[in-house]
Formats: C-alpha cells, sequence, structure tokens
C-alpha cells in the first residue's frame, strides 16, 4: 500500500544496471556496490584506527592542536601526513559510501515490513556520522577548523531555545581550553554513540557483514593510501579569531553544510535537515509493503536441527523446547515481526526432501503460501504433460531473471520466491522423476531480495552446506545460472550452455526413470 | 571480459573513486568573506535593569511573609529590554532590540549579528539602552580602520565602561 509516488521502476532498473557494469570489473561476489555497508564499516574501523593515533599525537588544548598536528604531518610522505590522509579521506568515503547504501536501499524498496526496524535505526546515524566529521576539522584548529566551529556555532544558534548565542565562545582572541576539550569530547563520544547505533542498525540481520570481503576491503584501503600520498593533507594555517579566514579549501563532503546556510538562511537549513530526516523517517509508513504470511512450523515434522536458525538471512527463528516433552529435542519458533516470507527456512529443512513417501509433503517449516508440497506436485504435473521426452526442468526466482521467459517444448520452468527455498533434494528428485537435465536460477551473487539466498543455494548444491545435494548426481545433468531480473538473455544461453554439455539428457530422448 | 580487462576495470573504477573523493575534499575553493570586505560583530550579553525600582517592603508586607523571606527590598523580576543600535559612517546598519530571556523575562539579552562592511576607515556610533524609557543610555563612537578580513567586535561589558570596541 503507498500513500506517496513510489520512485519509478527504471530507476531500480538504473541502479542494477550501474551493478552489472560493475559485476564486469569486479565479478558479481566482489562487486563494492553490493557491499556499500560493509565498506562504510570498513571505513570506520580506518577513522577508529587512524584516530586513535592521531589523538596519541594530539596536543589536546587550544594553542598546541595546530601545532602538534601540522609537525607530525609535515614531511609529505612521512606515516604522519599518510595517517592524516587517511583519517580525513576515510571520513569522506564513510559520508559517501553511507549515503550509497542508503540510495542503494531506497531505490530497491528495501525500507518498509521486515526491513523497516533496520532502515528506522539507519536514519539517525547519518547525523551522528556528520557531526563526527565535522567536529573532527574543529580539532586540528586551523582556519578551516575555525571557520566551521564558527558557523556550526552561528547555525545552531538559529534554534529558538538557546539562552545565549554559542557564537560568542569564537570572539575575541583565542577559544579556551575548557570549550577545546568539549570538541575532544565530542569527536571522540559521538562515534561511540555511532558504533552504538550501528549495533541496532544490524540487530535484526544475521551474519551482518562489518568487514567486507578481504579482496574489496584492500582495494579500498590502497585506493585511500595513494589518495593520501598523492595528495596530501595540509593544514590552512593556525585559527585566528580576530580574522575572517579568506580562501579555504573546503571539504564538500561534509562541511557543504556553512556554504549552503551562507547562500540561503540558518532557518531554511534547518527546515531542509528536518524535512529530509522526517521524510527518511516516514518513508515506511508512506510506501506500505503487503505483508506475505510468515513461515510455520509444524512441530510433528521439526525435531530442532538448527538449519533454519543458521540460515535464516534475518534471525526470525529461534529455538525453543519441543512440546512433545522429549529431553534434548527442541522446536523452531519463528517471530511474524522478523520474518520476510522469504521460504529459505524451507530449503534448509531436511524434512523438505521431496523423496519422503507420504502422498502430501509436509516439512518441518514450510511457506503457508508455497508450500512445498506444491512445488513437489507443479514438478510432477509438469513432467507428466510432456510425455515421450526428458525435459529440462528450471527451478527460478521471482526476483531474478523471469524463468517463465524459458518456457519452450522441452523446458518447464518453475518459480519460487526465492531460490533458497529450493530443497537441492528435489533436483535429483526431478531427475529421477523424468527430467533429462536441471538447472538452477537465481539472481547474482550478492544481489539477492533476501541477502542470503543465492549464497546458501550455491553451497546447498556444492554439497558445501546442510542440506547437501548428494555428490553422486551427475553433474552434467545440472547446473546454476545467476541472472537478475532484465538478465534472462544471459538465462538463455545458460539454458542452452548446459543442454549442449556432452552427458546432458537430449529433450528427446523418451524419459527412463519415473518416481 | 578477459582478466586483464577485470584488472584494468577494477584500477579505472579505484581511482576514479579515489579522484571523487581527492577532488572534493578541497575544490572548489570558498571565500567565507567577498575579497575588501570586514566584518563587524555585534553581540553581547548583558541584563537590562530592572522594568521598575526596588523598594523598601512596607512594614505590613514584611509581617505577611516568612521569617526567612524577610529581605530589605522588594524588587520585580521583569528587565527591560536591551535596544542597540549601530551607525556606520552616518546610516544606521544595524538595530535590534533584544528581549530578555527567561519565562519571566528577567534573564539576561543577548544578540549575536554579523554585519560585513568594506575594509577601510569609518566612524562607528554605537547607541545602547538597557533601561526602561526612549533615551539611550549608553553610546560610543569612534573612527577605526579596518584591515580586509579583519572582525571588529562591538559588545558591551559594565565593568569595562560600557560599550567595547575591539
Amino acid at each position: 500500500m503507498s500513500y506517496a509516488p513510489a520512485l519509478p521502476r527504471t530507476a531500480a532498473a538504473g541502479w542494477r544496471n550501474l551493478e552489472h557494469l560493475f559485476d564486469g570489473a569486479f565479478g558479481a561476489p566482489l562487486n563494492p556496490l553490493k557491499h556499500l555497508g560493509a565498506l562504510a564499516f570498513l571505513m570506520l574501523w580506518l577513522l577508529a584506527g587512524s584516530g586513535i593515533v592521531l589523538y596519541v599525537m594530539l596536543d589536546t588544548s587550544a594553542q598546541g592542536a595546530f601545532r602538534s598536528i601540522d609537525e607530525f604531518s609535515r614531511e609529505r610522505f612521512g606515516p604522519g601526513s599518510l595517517l592524516r590522509g587517511l583519517h580525513r579521506y576515510a571520513a569522506d568515503a564513510f559520508v559517501v559510501l553511507t549515503l550509497a547504501h542508503l540510495v542503494r536501499e531506497w531505490v530497491l524498496g528495501r525500507f518498509n515490513g521486515f526491513r523497516r526496524f533496520s532502515w528506522l535505526t539507519g536514519v539517525p546515524l547519518i547525523p551522528l556520522l556528520f557531526v563526527c566529521g565535522i567536529v573532527g576539522f574543529w580539532l586540528n584548529w586551523d582556519r578551516l577548523g575555525q571557520f566551521s566551529a564558527v558557523a556550526t556555532a552561528e547555525w545552531l544558534d538559529a534554534l529558538p531555545f538557546l539562552a545565549s548565542p554559542l557564537a560568542r565562545n569564537f570572539l575575541g582572541g583565542a577559544v579556551s581550553d575548557r570549550l577545546f576539550s568539549l570538541f575532544v569530547f565530542v569527536h571522540l563520544g559521538v562515534p561511540l554513540l555511532l558504533v552504538f547505533g550501528l549495533w541496532f542498525h544490524i540487530q535484526r540481520i544475521s551474519r551482518a557483514a562489518v568487514f567486507p570481503p578481504r579482496a574489496l576491503a584492500l582495494g579500498s584501503t590502497s585506493a585511500l593510501l595513494a589518495l593520501a600520498l598523492a595528495w596530501p593533507v595540509h593544514s590552512q594555517g593556525p585559527a585566528e579569531l580576530r580574522s575572517v579566514p579568506q580562501a579555504l579549501s573546503l571539504d564538500w563532503f561534509l562541511l557543504f553544510i556553512h556554504p549552503l546556510t551562507e547562500a540561503t538562511s540558518a532557518g531554511a537549513v534547518w527546515a531542509a535537515v528536518v524535512a529530509t530526516i522526517g521524510g527518511l523517517f516516514a518513508l515506511p509508513w508512506l510506501h506500505r509493503r503487503v505483508r506475505a504470511p510468515v513461515a510455520v512450523v509444524d512441530p510433528a515434522n521439526c525435531n530442532g536441527c538448527r538449519r533454519c536458525v543458521e540460515d535464516c538471512p534475518y534471525a526470525a527463528i529461534t529455538l525453543a523446547p519441543h512440546p512433545n516433552g522429549r529431553h534434548g529435542v527442541q522446536l523452531a519458533v519463528v517471530d511474524p515481526q522478523l520474518c520476510a516470507s522469504c521460504g529459505i527456512c524451507v530449503g534448509s529443512c531436511p524434512s523438505s526432501t521431496p523423496f519422503r513417501g507420504a502422498a502430501a509433503l509436509v516439512t518441518g517449516i514450510d511457506m503457508p503460501q508455497w508450500p512445498i508440497d506444491a512445488l513437489r506436485r507443479r514438478l510432477a504435473a509438469g513432467l507428466a504433460a510432456m510425455p515421450g521426452v526428458q525435459p529440462t526442468v528450471v527451478f527460478g526466482c521471482d526476483c531474478g531473471a523471469r524463468v517463465e521467459t524459458l518456457a519452450a517444448p522441452g523446458v518447464l520452468p518453475l518459480t519460487l520466491p526465492c531460490t533458497g527455498m529450493l530443497p537441492p533434494a528435489f533436483v535429483e528428485y526431478a531427475l529421477r522423476a523424468g527430467a533429462g537435465s536441471v538447472l538452477v536460477a537465481g539472481c547474482r551473487p550478492g544481489a539477492c531480495e533476501f541477502r542470503l539466498g543465492q549464497r546458501w543455494t550455491q553451497q546447498r548444491l556444492d554439497g558445501a552446506r546442510e542440506p547437501r545435494l548428494r555428490g553422486s548426481v551427475d553433474r552434467a545433468r545440472w547446473a546454476s545460472a545467476w541472472a537478475d531480473a532484465g538478465d534472462e538473455p544471459a538465462l538463455q544461453a545458460a539454458l542452452h550452455s548446459m543442454r549442449r554439455q556432452p552427458g546432458a539428457a537430449d529433450p528427446c530422448i523418451p524419459a527412463q526413470v519415473h518416481a | 571480459m578477459t582478466r586483464a580487462m577485470t584488472w584494468i576495470g577494477q584500477v579505472l573504477l579505484y581511482g576514479l573513486f579515489a579522484l571523487i573523493i581527492g577532488i572534493f575534499s578541497t575544490w572548489p575553493g570558498y571565500r567565507p568573506l567577498a575579497p575588501g570586505q570586514a566584518q563587524v560583530k555585534v553581540s553581547f550579553i548583558h541584563h537590562g535593569q530592572r522594568v521598575a525600582e526596588c523598594r523598601p517592603y512596607t512594614a505590613e508586607e514584611l509581617a505577611k511573609l516568612a521569617p526567612n523571606m524577610r529581605t530589605p527590598m522588594k524588587c520585580q523580576r521583569e528587565r527591560a529590554p536591551v535596544t542597540i543600535e549601530v551607525d556606520l559612517d552616518g546610516a544606521t546598519v544595524y538595530r535590534h532590540e533584544a528581549v530578555p530571556s527567561g519565562l519571566s523575562r528577567d534573564g539576561a539579552s543577548s544578540v549575536y549579528q554579523r554585519l560585513q562592511v568594506p575594509a577601510g576607515q569609518h566612524r562607528i556610533a554605537v547607541r545602547l539602552r538597557d533601561k526602561a524609557g526612549a533615551g539611550f543610555n549608553h553610546t560610543r563612537e569612534a573612527t577605526v580602520t579596518l584591515k580586509p578580513a579583519q572582525v571588529l567586535v562591538i559588545d558591551f561589558d559594565a565593568e569595562k565602561g560600557g560599550i567595547t570596541l575591539s
């Protein structure tokens, strides 16, 4: 349900196209656009590491701060200059990556429903990030820090409830050491608040990536170090409150708010800030997601094996004592508020194997709207409708490339809400039931709508994760193809490629084996 | 895409990222003040005088008060707003009436205002009223020479004789 105009689909498609461009250079699993949150975390760790050293070197008095940092970083290719550059550029990159992360989640519509908590806990981190960054400029107490501190004080003075102007602290020759200690306190304290807020932000995400893949971490850090070497950060002369800084090299990522205030008014910028933050907070309610039925546990078929707990991308499943009362036996419990209705838990459940003999396949955890029994029935009916041939069964994902486009004689497409819902035994089952080959399709690595569906499916098929596809299944008769929505030609190519493989069953040969 | 191409692509994209960060970390430059300009900051925190003069309690009034509340003088809390006018070279460039802070209007009145003026010699006249009535009870006139980018602070400090220019 939407109460505001939705972002056009072209925005999401445009972002996907950008991701695909980056996929070409980095490979889908290491695409930085799919690790923006983790990269932002990396910047925070770089800031913390470099900041600790800078703090050790900082003279925390108003008179000594400029000299201490200037002396520490004066040598162009010295470690001090490198560290200072890394600290500054990591702060800028932190802003860029955080805002890119926000835009990505917004454009892809990932801010409501079960994601509302993560969205709402992420929004306050943005002002905290800017507070940390802006106050950081003051600690150097050069002309840029002076300009930023005075401009910030004047901006805050526009608030109606301050008894006396904060900007008066910057009249006269120098600021007091007491005030300077407050700057230090804010620059150290607010990042701690930020980390605390980040902890909340990732609470409802299992296996949250607080560090990017090693290759990305190395690449990003190297890029910033190279930048710090090539373009060292310099102080802009000691602060002098008796004059206005003339020409400043402004950091537009963090300090854009000052020229904006000067060009408009403090009130206008306050209004813009409040409207932006308020709008971001309101977004989940402006675009409501129709809530799908959540996973349901069947105690008779659940033995508390933990696999669904391990695989749930949103930490929606916990274990509780089983109602059968047997000592040590547990039962999966789904938190409806956290469940994304992705069905990945169904794919992880060992009871979901289609080889079970019961007429109706009842598994330990299932999606009421897409029961696993229905998938088995659809598969059986589809194969039965193609007598005399060994068709290729394509299991696909509603969020990835549309497998329906592959429908043709000898091809049986079957869709799931997420490929992660597919128990890997279905591949073997389909082959035994008469399929000539099986293609498992889903979103590209890192692009899964439900975070981990593609990853878990690939690992299950490769035998690296429970439940595994048995190694005895002929490798020539099944394949996986990871393609996003819009990538249908790639999916088609994967299908043709698999069917041309030596050993792949010819769809025209009559089926030999039936379950 | 060949391996070499992917490496080149990665280097280019990392380079582009670093370039964007590097450029907008310092460029374009910003001038907070136009060339040839100076700044005058008019600012004070000052308690205006009480609206009504203090007077001795009458004997009846004192009798009604609790013993620990008995003081010789009765004073109303409300203070007068502080009004300031600044003339530059004969023209009034700033006039403001600062109301006392506090729900009972018994706190200090405060002002902070930036004025941009051309650098050079100026005749500045400042008038301040901190009591009820029409006339200004504090005045200061001076001729100042402001260098480009210089900040002149007009403040009020009763202990330093009233209006100060620094």
